[in-house]
């Protein structure tokens, strides 16, 4: 590691993705995460790479869909909006089992929305965005020190897998500044071999071929059954989360991301007066980690889910908590982050409720 | 004592039989675009990009690595790749409502950026996969499914002229359009299609190739009367020709 610097998340995030042996970037501008496009085309010609900025984010996805084709490491970023325009293409590089890496630094939405920090995009990260039956693995950190290791998982998991990864950030995360330690430069020839699969001309063996397409609905059936396979094996073992001073607690708070990092502010100030309540931060939102927090809920008196949306992750939630004891919701959305004594008050009424 | 010559199946097609309607001009093209790739001698490094379309199957009829695009995003791939890796010869084969309905800002784009790719566009000015609508190279006062009271200019606008679009831009390096409807405009097409492919190999930018072709079935008519029909409509409105020559003529 090194020392630490000071740096904006949007170029922290990029420069973890080329210590992470990325050397190719396809993105088109959107606030709140142009830095990291823009810090990619002053970077990434420094250390060998290509970059280049595409007419659209339909464009974007489908050139990130030919470069993962040939195994080269590859990712975009953008925000809601553009990811909303991604989400064609991302059906169909997940359908082709390409690995590649998007980040979504979220803002307000729906539509134009805002350019302020939001959680909303949950449901398109997690449940699919795009058309048919395929997920993505999808990290939320909750500091850009968080952001800066989660981006070389993602990219292994998507080597993994073969299967693409979603850095779901926010506004905050992409436009504060914090001190990081960054990891060393991967060494590019340890980057996995995806000769036995990928695009790189057919000399001396059988042509590659990369589709998500089968016209006989049994074949594409038994695609499907290979994609879920996968999901199935990537839902045992890449589940990630955190807890904190659960162990008493007789109240759970779930959050993620920016939310969750709030909530451990919210923790504290409720610990000093007295209040018995817990944490529990999902770190990998698909796979969802809900054993884990059925396992937690397990003697408590009640769950309460802070989001900056109106209410998406809740659902997910409710699954782990499975109605065994009351899950309440408290969120802002359009771009409006609620204050940890915001959070505070919400705690103190749903305990007040006996919930 | 002169060889014996065999006509065969060029090595960069599959053995695949192929999926069109008899009459129909893609397969020409494909065997003109397999007989190129041998005799460049580049199958073992060339990726091809299918698009939506008739011609969706295209990525399995030639032995070269190959995938399928979203409707119209083939550029988009084909610049994806060849970034990833530019000693690679990269194609990308649409038709017209592949390339100049949906795919327009991606075949602008990447032409005008130059990329090293090259792009073999079947114009057929009709739909033919979906059964025979309207495509934005249908011709004024044609009848299709989507336009069943022929093409009216003050609905649906004019056929898009391709070429004529493209030869503004400033990463063009090879521009032709031609027809394969007799010997003869096979082997001027086989001659584009050549340039086309040198543009890529030396370097010089993007190249594509428009084919007016036939389709039988959605127009409606024998595969001798659509010949015909090509001949005395389609090229009046697309006048073949070279648009734009950066490669220039072998010594």
């Amino acid at each position: 590691m090194s020392e630490k610097l000071m740096v904006k998340g949007n170029e922290a995030m990029a420069e973890a993705a080329i210590r992470a042996g990325c050397r190719l970037y396809f993105g088109y501008p959107i606030t709140p995460q142009s830095e990291l496009t823009e810090y990619m085309a002053r970077r990434l010609p420094e250390v060998k790479g290509t970059f280049l900025q595409s007419e659209s984010e339909v464009a974007a996805v489908n050139m990130i869909y030919g470069a993962a084709s040939t195994g080269t490491r590859v990712m975009t970023s953008t925000s809601s909006p553009g990811f909303s325009l991604m989400q064609e293409g991302i059906s169909y590089i997940a359908g082709a089992q390409l690995p590649c890496v998007f980040i979504n630094v979220v803002r307000g939405g729906p539509g134009l929305g805002d350019i302020q920090p939001a959680q909303s995009d949950y449901f398109q990260g997690t449940k699919g965005g795009g058309h048919g039956d395929y997920r993505l693995i999808t990290l939320a950190p909750s500091s850009i020190q968080e952001a800066v290791d989660l981006i070389p998982l993602a990219f292994e998991l998507a080597d993994k897998y073969r299967n693409p990864s979603l850095i779901l950030a926010d506004g905050m995360l992409g436009q504060m500044m914090e001190p990081v330690s960054f990891s060393e430069f991967k060494d590019l020839s340890e980057l996995p071999d995806h000769s036995d699969w990928a695009m790189q001309g057919n000399e001396g063996r059988e042509p590659h071929k990369i589709t998500s397409f089968d016209i006989d609905p049994n074949k594409l059936e038994e695609m499907n059954m290979v994609y879920n396979e996968k999901y199935k094996e990537i839902m045992e073992k890449e589940v990630r989360y955190e807890t904190t001073q659960v162990e008493d607690a007789e109240y759970i708070m779930v959050a993620y991301g920016t939310m969750g990092r709030i909530l451990s502010n919210v923790l504290k100030m409720a610990r000093s007066e007295g209040i018995k309540v817990g944490l529990f931060r999902p770190i990998s939102l698909w796979p969802f980690p809900y054993k884990a927090l059925n396992d937690l809920i397990k003697g408590k008196k009640g769950v309460l889910t802070v989001e900056m949306s109106t209410g998406q992750m809740v659902e997910d939630v409710k699954l782990g908590v499975n109605g065994e004891i009351p899950v309440n919701f408290y969120g802002r959305t359009g771009g409006v982050v609620p204050t940890p004594n915001e959070v505070l008050e919400q705690l103190k009424q749903m305990i007040g409720r006996g919930e | 004592m002169s060889a014996i010559k065999t006509f065969k199946r060029p090595n960069a097609l599959s053995s695949k039989e192929f999926t069109y309607c008899p009459g129909c001009h893609h397969g020409i093209v494909h065997r003109l675009i397999a007989e190129i790739i041998d005799e460049f001698e580049i199958q073992g490094k060339t990726l091809m990009v299918a698009p939506v379309g008739c011609s969706v199957f295209a990525y399995t009829f030639f032995d070269v690595d190959g995938t399928v695009a979203a409707h119209g995003r083939a550029p988009a791939v084909a610049t994806g790749m060849k970034r990833a890796r530019p000693n690679n010869i990269v194609f990308t084969y649409q038709g017209d409502g592949d390339l100049a309905a949906i795919g327009t800002a991606e075949i602008i784009h990447a032409a005008n950026r130059g990329e090293k790719i090259t792009t073999i566009f079947i114009n057929n000015a009709i739909y033919g996969m979906t059964g025979g609508q309207m495509a934005p190279t249908t011709l004024l006062g044609m009848k299709t499914t989507t336009s069943p009271y022929g093409r009216k200019a003050e609905n649906e606008g004019y056929p898009i002229h391709v070429c004529e679009l493209l030869k503004e831009t400033g990463g063009v390096a090879y521009l032709e359009r031609v027809t394969v409807n007799s010997p003869n405009e096979v082997r001027k097409a086989k001659k584009a299609l050549k340039k086309a492919f040198t543009a890529q190999i030396k370097g010089l930018g993007f190249s594509l190739v428009e084919v007016l072709s036939t389709c039988p079935t959605n127009w409606g008519m024998s595969p001798k009367e659509a010949m015909k029909w090509l001949d005395e409509n389609m090229k009046k409105e697309f006048p073949v020709g070279v648009f734009v020559d950066k490669v220039g003529d072998e010594k």
